[in-house]
């Protein structure tokens, strides 16, 4: 795997492809850009003929141990993989430790075993258990075992240092068992870096995590809930500064477009996308806009890629307060980005979700139409939205590339930001 | 299809296309063409070509029921990748939410939900009865509590068809007088007349009779004098199909049959015929050989979302524990996507972390129903129905023994033995 960076500006973010990806080397992957967020190998609600109405989708998937833990005897006994296992072709595999979306209860953590919760409740893990489930599970990367229980208020300057120096020495018996693996050749493993919110912690665990031969980083424990941005933002800095160029670095827990924004600044390359997941699951739909190609020369003839919110539809969005007064609660609260199409005013408005979007859902439905399933509770409301709202969110994406080649994060920020009650 | 003109079986007619160009089923004015492609030369079966205003349907035809204007977490694209030509919307359901104004000013359901081929709706009558308890059935029609509001409302024969009229259907059914098929004496015999008077309002109340298509709907319970009695009244209005009602409620099955087979005696030949309610597989059998061409039941899609998956063996609970190790697929014959892609043990797995493992099972079970529905149908044209039957039945169940009696008889009573 190797990070071709086509730009790097400090304070404008990291533009470039991963390439040689997977152990036939033959994919690649945009930065910034997101995984493909799955429940056990499929994105929520969406089956793989519904799926692939969506025409770019990236090319890694990522599925989580706290899904697949409590399977490893079915995938020690079929023996080809997690792969071919949920009937993913081609698609390259990256296997986290947790669900950025699911509750990950606190104090199960041991010197020797962290813990992850699946359909049939904990599963400790040690180095041994984790490493034989990498070994069944058979991904393309994958994030080496960590203890990231520091994202809660109050927790303490020697639980932070004790999380750093934990995540390290699960990373080194990870790594020598991972040498040892024939099974795991050519398999990538990704340092996680930890330290709480304590700066110098931060930049042990980044030094440290770059002495070891990982493949990139996963940035642990700065999830939305869990701090504000100010503070986040200042810390990925510190990081980033920390770690070579040329290994990638992948944000956990942190989904939400404004926040994406900041911390692609700061040299944040790759993100989960659960975020999208999370607006299904409330019934709403993405409709902020981030077209930034909207010169006064060709705003006359091309279509914008996404209709302006009128004035009253923004009523609507951004319930949510964007103090520093966050909670882990925010996270299921309806952000400013959506709409809440359960909303009685879209009983009978018969526009897509979004003009101008491309998707399945937008090009063949209405909002009347999916009002009426989220009301009447009907499952293909969750098939619907997690269409429009993974294109959607994959077109943001697509927009911050652009802005950070042509040096116009600043007109997205603008664009995206907008619509946001102050 | 020439092979079909063959055989010609003691007391069955046989038609071809050759024999039988395009008849029109009706008064010209209805919207409606029943094309006899074949009939058995054994049973009563017949495969046919039903054109509909939105696309041609090739009976037998399975209908899956999508209650809310969608079929359970599938997409149009999908069920019409399945080969579906007609669904089912409900009329009680859409009735009360979204309602009719939206639905007209959608385009209707087709617009609405952005289905290009057929929709049949039902009266509403049925839900109404057993959905809703305290509804009170009056000549007027059928009373009830809105269970969303609480206000009183009326659903007169007048009502559900101005309600499936904004609907769009291309099937409308009549309001009828339901009562439960358990139910014996007097109640039954004015349900049965009550239903004929409630067909001339639903007639008259029409719409779009040049656009939609309203079916009767034979009543009279598990009574043959009663059923012959509204077959006979009914059979005299012009209508474009008729529709068996009052079965498939728990009745016994050896009355089930017998009340199929004396309506599909007396029903005419040139009109399509649609047995309400009825879904299973051996059921769907051989109520085809009994000369019902049309069908539509929750069961495939409801069963699905327990994890149930029908297969030519009867079902597969792809969530006991059996199949999490099981690396074949739910039907190593089925060609649907589910069956192409993914195994049992990965289904069983999904089931516990996400609702794509019920849709991964609806899309099974509505191509289990649809192909079983295309092979009978491709028999029934080959002329070899009886043969379809033997095989089926085999492949059903474990031992001859444990072929229900009431399946055995009804196909005796159609000439057809099963070993
Ligand atoms: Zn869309
Ligand atoms: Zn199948």
């Amino acid at each position: 795997m190797k990070l071709e960076l086509a730009r790097v500006v400090r304070g404008t973010g990291r533009l470039g492809v991963l390439r040689g990806l997977g152990r036939t080397a033959q994919h690649s992957l945009e930065v910034p850009g997101c995984l493909l967020y799955t429940h056990l190998g499929a994105v929520p609600h969406l089956t793989q003929d519904t799926l692939h109405t969506l025409s770019s989708l990236p090319s890694v998937t990522q599925v989580t141990l706290s899904n697949i833990a409590e399977h490893q005897e079915v995938l020690e006994e079929f023996k080809d993989g997690f792969r071919k296992f949920a009937g993913l072709h081609d698609t390259l595999l990256y296997c986290s430790l947790h669900d950025s979306a699911a509750p990950c209860p606190t104090g199960y953590t041991t010197n020797k075993t962290v813990s992850v919760w699946g359909s049939g409740g904990r599963i400790e893990l040690t180095v041994a258990k984790f490493m034989a489930l990498q070994k069944a599970v058979q991904p393309d990367w994958y994030q080496s075992m960590a203890d990231g229980e520091t994202w809660q208020n109050n927790t303490s300057r020697k639980r932070v240092r004790k999380s750093v120096d934990r995540t390290l020495a699960h990373l080194d018996e990870c790594l020598l068992a991972h040498q040892n693996s024939q099974e795991l050749e050519g398999v990538e493993v990704f340092g996680v870096v930890e330290g709480g919110d304590i700066p110098e912690e931060r930049v042990r665990s980044a030094r440290e995590t770059a002495k070891r031969p990982v493949a990139g980083f996963c940035l642990d424990g700065l999830q939305t809930g869990s701090m504000d941005q100010a503070l986040r933002t200042q810390l990925i800095a510190a990081v980033t500064k920390e770690l070579p160029e040329e290994k990638p670095r992948l944000l956990q827990g942190v989904g939400r477009p404004d926040e994406v924004l900041a911390c692609v600044e700061v040299g944040v390359d790759l993100f989960e996308s659960f975020f999208p997941f999370q607006v299904t699951e409330r019934g709403c739909a993405l409709c902020f806009s981030f077209n930034i190609s909207l010169d006064p020369e060709r705003a006359g003839r091309a279509l914008p890629a996404v209709l302006e919110l009128n004035e009253d539809e923004r009523d609507t969005a951004g319930e949510t307060q964007h103090n520093g007064d966050v909670s882990l609660d925010d996270q299921t609260r309806m952000t400013s980005f959506e709409m809440n199409l359960k909303d009685k005013r879209y009983h009978d408005d018969f526009r897509p979700l979004v003009e101008g979007c491309g998707c399945y859902c937008c090009k063949n439905h209405q909002r009347a139409y999916l009002h009426h399933l989220l009301v009447t509770n009907e499952l293909l409301a969750g098939v619907l939205l997690t269409i429009h709202n993974t294109a959607h969110y994959q077109g943001f994406f697509s927009a911050l590339r652009e802005a950070v080649a042509g040096d116009k994060l600043d007109i997205l920020r603008r664009r995206v930001l907008r619509e946001r009650k102050e | 299809m020439a092979a079909a003109v063959v055989a010609c079986g003691a007391g069955t007619h046989h038609t071809s296309e050759s024999q039988m160009p395009l008849k029109k089923a009706l008064s010209a004015a209805s919207p409606l063409t029943l094309r006899i492609v074949a009939e058995c030369s054994v049973t009563k079966a017949r495969a046919c070509d039903l054109i509909l205003p939105h696309s041609a349907v090739s009976t037998p035809v399975f209908m899956p029921v999508g209650t809310q204007g969608t079929l359970k977490g599938i997409t149009v694209d999908q069920l019409e990748g399945l080969g579906c030509q007609i669904c089912l919307g409900n009329t009680y359901h859409l009735g009360m939410r979204p309602g009719p104004d939206l639905i007209t000013k959608a385009n209707g359901l087709h617009g609405f939900m952005n289905w290009g081929r057929n929709l049949l709706t039902d009266s509403g009558g049925f839900q109404m009865v057993s959905l809703v308890e305290l509804s009170e059935v009056t000549e007027e029609g059928v009373k009830f509590k809105s269970p969303y509001d609480d206000k009183e409302i009326l659903l007169s024969p007048e009502k559900s068809i101005s309600i499936q009229n904004s609907l769009g259907s291309d099937i409308m059914m009549q309001l009828d007088d339901v009562v439960s098929s358990t139910v014996t004496g007097p109640r039954v015999e004015e349900a049965m007349h009550r239903s004929i008077r409630w067909l001339d309002r639903c007639i008259a109340a029409n719409k779009n009779p040049n656009k939609q298509n309203l079916f009767a709907i034979i009543q009279g319970g598990l009574n043959a004098d009663l059923r012959k009695a509204c077959l006979d009244e009914m059979t005299r209005r012009d209508v474009p199909g008729f529709a068996i009602g009052g079965l498939s409620g728990g009745e016994e099955k050896d009355d089930f049959w017998r009340m199929v087979t004396l309506s599909t005696d007396h029903l005419p030949r040139e009109k399509p015929r649609y047995l309400m309610g009825v879904g299973y597989a051996v059921d769907l059998v051989v109520c085809v050989a009994l000369g019902c061409d049309m069908f539509d039941c929750v069961f495939p899609t409801r069963t699905a979302r327990f994890g149930s998956a029908l297969v030519p063996w009867g079902s597969l609970q792809v969530k006991h524990k059996q199949y999490a190790k099981d690396f074949q697929p739910i039907d190593p014959d089925c060609q649907c996507p589910t069956c192409k892609r993914h195994t049992r043990a990965y289904l069983h797995a999904l089931f516990k972390s996400d609702t794509a493992a019920m849709h991964h099972i609806t899309i099974h079970n509505i191509a289990y129903q649809l192909t079983l529905m295309r092979s009978v149908r491709q028999s029934i044209v080959e002329d070899r129905l009886p043969e379809f039957i033997r095989t089926f039945m085999k492949r059903m169940f474990p031992s001859r023994d444990q072929y229900p009696g009431w399946a055995v008889d009804a196909l005796a009573s159609v000439n057809v033995t099963v070993e």
